[in-house]
């Protein structure tokens, strides 16, 4: 056991050296469209483990995830776009005086827009989150359009329908993006693994046995909701620097889809699977995107390649997760380096002289 | 033991644990619990008996605040819990199980009794999650207390197995074992012999006893096998439609002849 | 506020609550035998306008065979979606279906981004319907006099076959406790598939008379109907038909009226279906008519 422990210290200082060392590799050599892409899978993957801990872990059936994000990322665009500009962008309406004066750096602009999103979060989550199944998909979709409406309408503070660009973009420094995410990363597992992961597991598992063994619903569901709406912020805020510009159309309920089908892909209920779903529905998407373009083979011109075919192959393929594999890639369970170990083991002994022997001897 | 009649109970209170007065439940048109009077008291093994929908669940549901009342009022220790929500009760220490095993099905057999575990815990989800050092004293507490209940309660070597994949009489087993993971007072224990045959109803039947010693606890169950109820109860209570049609020892129940009548004339093994 | 504007109001406001009438029953109807909600019923609804579309402007069909071919297009494609996406996880944990359903929302609407592009089309005017005329000082459209005579209609036929016929005998038996009408030996498939299929043509009707209306065809049209509507199923009691009829019509009544009397707040009109949808749910989750259900622990 002692051994195995030691084993696997070693093999995860090893991993993050190596990390850190390709981080730095891509950040500064790698093309900026690619480090723009392998951005975006640290950011998707901060909102999918966030809609992974409501969903997945705790068994609430959210779709609020694009209001959350649209929190954060607008309060970022905000605080972080430069005084001199805001009358340039706010042309339609200047921008609202208590807070045309405020600027925040990157960092605290982030984290506040991961507090006001729990706020939103905690104020939403109190009347709805003891609606059932379906009740509460529905409910916490309106709440993301109301969330969406309202951005649209309050001018003076957002901009309204016009949108903010010229963010500044900080999240486009991939120690930024990959750094919160892995910091992220471990927050949720090292939540998933105290007392209160497990009781939102049990919580996910029977919530009438969980309340009788002493477990508050309420408490519980709100908090996990909470924290899950907090960390869309965050991904939000970054969304936005990463992109550089906000409106409101970015954040229609049906952004949600993507995390969902990345949550779905990865297995509700698995840290690493969402990880790796976010990877590759993320790079997927981008792939997929040559698919968009009209195809030319022997100077004939394939219609079938034109704009909004990678969205099909994108839901055909929700789809075909959704009816025959249902538990995703992991499932509910992880990646760890002991399965990985096992796994090789096994290979091993399929190729050791012992049974190749035993093989002959038949 | 003499029968003692309602004024009495209610004058010699200092040892009751669970009282119900009036206690009813209606959904609908439908009585399913009709004024109820219990008196439980500590240490004493209580059963309650009647025919299926009699209303058993029912009452069960609404001493541990899965159901509100419709009216009547439940005193556990003396304080008014009627109405309150299950976890408060629970941590009130009243512990039960369920008639349809509700175990975490997908979770670890140590999972299932260490989250029984969870509401003794004080720090908050920050300094659990940040591995601060009162979290994780707390951590280690409830980890040590369920490795000796599983220990005691012979579940220690399938610790690591998926609660769903237990064979039946041991996933009974592992929800009496959560229940008692809560430190109750009062272990309200629904139908554990369901399914059981002869042997394993046996065996179920001097577990009972020995946990109500060793954990110094009041039980109240319901159940259907006759030989177990007659065996342990010090006193039994008996519904038919939602009323109560007897109360007494068992002696006095056997000789009930309307209990007979509704209810016990019925071979028992019929119900399995 | 004067009478005329108020009668205008009053016009558009039954005409609105018509239609949204007309789809959410579709959406009770699905609700009430399958506890499911069907997400894609805006985007079915979506995929019928286009095929009027189409049936009309580009197959040129006289509008009698044009409303049939639409209606029994639309009804085959929601007994479809049943068959390829709803069934196969009928025994599924009840989430993964709430996930098929998003899924096909999702997929509808992007084939038809993709087949017909993003570009709005011009739903076609048949039986000038979409001209106006005028009653007095009140200026309507023609259609807004049709669409509440079509509710009557359909909802008289919906009515006569729950009530009367054996189909709707085993479609409420269903609805009532699934289990146990499956043991009683009625072909769930079949009722299930006739719901869909009924639940799908209200909708196609809807369309028809909605694209009057609101003339323009596009691939994410049917999201907001479609929501709202599920809304008004909600407010009038989810799995009731007549509450469906009745949320519809509040519903369109506190749109028009809210926009009419209260300017400033025509940019959150879409926001007044999510709000009313969260207080229903939250002070009586049952709906104005419908029946309270105990979980049974």
């Amino acid at each position: 056991m002692k051994n195995k422990k030691k084993r696997n210290v070693i093999c995860t200082a090893v991993l993050s050296v190596i990390v850190v060392a390709l981080i730095y590799y891509a950040n500064n050599y790698l093309d900026a469209y690619i480090v723009r892409i392998l951005n975006l899978c640290a950011i998707y993957t901060i909102i999918g483990l966030s809609m992974n801990l409501i969903n997945g872990f705790t068994g609430l059936f959210s779709l609020g995830q694009a209001g959350f994000m649209a929190i954060g990322a607008y309060t970022v665009a905000i605080f972080t776009l430069p005084i001199d500009m805001r009358s340039t962008i706010y042309y339609m309406e200047p921008m609202n005086g208590a807070i045309a004066n405020i600027h925040l750096e990157f960092v605290p602009a982030l984290l506040l827009g991961g507090i006001f999103a729990g706020i939103a979060a905690f104020l939403i989550g109190a009347p709805v989150l003891r609606l059932r199944g379906d009740y509460l998909a529905i409910a916490t979709l309106g709440f993301s359009e109301i969330i969406r409406i309202l951005l649209t309408n309050w001018q003076s503070v957002t901009n309204g329908a016009l949108g903010i660009n010229k963010i500044p973009d900080n999240a486009n420094n991939m120690w930024w993006s990959f750094g919160i995410s892995i910091i992220v990363l471990i927050l949720i597992s090292l939540l998933i693994r105290s007392s209160y992961g497990r009781a939102f597991k049990a919580i996910r598992e029977d919530d009438i046995a969980a309340e009788a063994m002493g477990i508050s619903l309420f408490k519980h569901k709100v908090m996990s909701f909470v924290i899950g709406g907090f960390f869309a912020g965050i991904g939000g805020g970054l969304y936005a620097s990463l992109l550089g510009t906000v409106d409101p159309k970015q954040f229609y309920f049906t952004l949600t889809y993507n995390f969902l089908l990345i949550i779905v892909l990865g297995g509700m209920g698995s840290i690493s699977g969402t990880v790796i779903a976010s990877f590759i529905v993320t790079g997927g998407l981008e792939l997929l995107r040559g698919f968009d373009e009209p195809l030319t083979i022997a100077g004939y011109e394939i219609s079938l390649f034109r704009p909004g075919f990678s969205m099909v192959i994108f839901s055909v393929l929700l789809m075909v997760i959704v009816l025959f594999y249902r538990k995703g890639l992991m499932g509910r369970t992880e990646l760890s380096w002991d399965r990985l170990f096992n796994f090789f083991a096994k290979i091993k002994s399929r190729f050791s002289p012992k049974t190749a022997r035993e093989g002959g001897a038949k | 033991m003499k029968t003692k009649d309602m004024a009495i109970d209610q004058i010699i209170d200092k040892n009751i644990v669970l009282r119900t007065e009036n206690m009813t439940m209606q959904f609908g048109g439908v009585v399913a619990v009709d004024n109820l009077h219990l008196t439980i008291r500590e240490h004493q093994i209580v059963a309650l008996i009647g025919p299926n929908g009699a209303g058993k669940t029912t009452a069960f549901n609404m001493i541990t605040g899965v159901y509100t009342p419709s009216s009547g009022k439940i005193f556990l220790q003396g304080e008014d819990i009627t109405g309150m929500k299950p976890d408060k009760i629970t941590r009130m220490g009243v512990a039960r199980t369920f008639q349809n095993i509700r175990l975490f099905k997908d979770l670890t057999v140590f999972e299932n009794i260490i989250i029984a575990k969870h509401f003794s815990m004080k720090s908050n989800v920050l300094s659990a999650t940040l591995r601060l050092p009162g979290a994780v004293r707390e951590e280690k507490r409830m980890r040590e207390e369920s490795e000796a209940l599983l220990e005691r309660m012979g579940l220690a070597d399938v610790r690591n197995d998926i609660a769903s994949s237990l064979p039946y009489g041991q996933q009974r087993h592992l929800e009496i074992a959560r229940a008692l993971a809560t430190g109750p007072n009062l272990l309200l224990l629904d139908e554990p012999a369901a399914g059981m045959n002869p042997q394993e109803t046996e065996d179920l039947t001097a577990s009972i006893k020995q946990i109500q010693q060793d954990f110094n606890l009041t039980v109240f169950l319901i159940e259907h096998h006759m030989d177990l109820v007659m065996e342990i109860s010090d006193r039994i209570y008996v519904l038919d439609f939602g009323q109560t049609i007897g109360r007494g020892t068992p002696a006095e129940i056997q000789n009930n002849q309307r209990v007979v009548e509704a209810y016990l004339g019925v071979d028992d093994d019929a119900e399995n | 506020m004067t009478l005329e504007l108020f009668l205008q109001n009053l016009a558009n406001a039954i005409a609105v609550g018509s239609l949204y009438a007309l789809i959410a029953v579709g959406y009770t109807m699905v609700y009430g035998i399958l506890r499911l909600i069907n997400f894609a019923h805006g985007d079915i609804f979506m995929m019928a306008a286009y095929f009027t579309f189409f049936g009309i402007a580009d197959f040129h069909l006289p509008w009698y065979f044009a409303c049939i071919f639409v209606i029994v297009l639309t009804a085959g494609l929601g007994m479809l979606i049943e068959r390829v996406a709803y069934r196969p996880l009928r025994d599924a944990p009840k989430d993964s279906i709430l996930v098929s359903a998003i899924g096909v929302s999702f997929l509808l609407e992007n084939l038809a981004n993709y087949l017909f592009t993003g570009k709005p089309k011009a739903f076609p005017d048949f039986l000038g319907l979409m001209s106006t005329i005028s009653l007095g000082s009140v200026t309507i459209q023609k259609v807004a006099l049709v669409v509440p005579v079509v509710l009557i209609i359909c909802m008289a036929i919906l009515l006569f076959v729950i009530n009367k016929t054996k189909l709707g005998m085993a479609m409420r038996a269903v609805s009532k406790d699934y289990e146990i009408a499956r043991v009683m030996g009625i072909n769930i498939n079949l009722v299930i598939a006739a719901t869909f299929g009924i639940g799908s043509s209200l909708a196609a009707v809807g369309v028809i008379l909605w694209g009057m209306k609101y003339p323009q065809v596009s691939p994410l049209m049917g999201v907001m109907p479609g929501l709202k509507c599920f809304v008004a199923a909600v407010i009038g009691g989810i799995g009731n038909i007549k509450g469906a009829v009745l949320g519809g019509f509040i519903l369109g009544l506190i749109e028009v009226m809210l926009v009419a009397f209260l300017q400033p707040l025509t940019g959150y009109r879409d926001a007044f279906a999510f709000i009313l949808l969260i207080l229903v749910l939250l002070v009586k989750p049952t709906g104005l008519i419908g029946e309270k259900t105990t979980e049974k622990v």
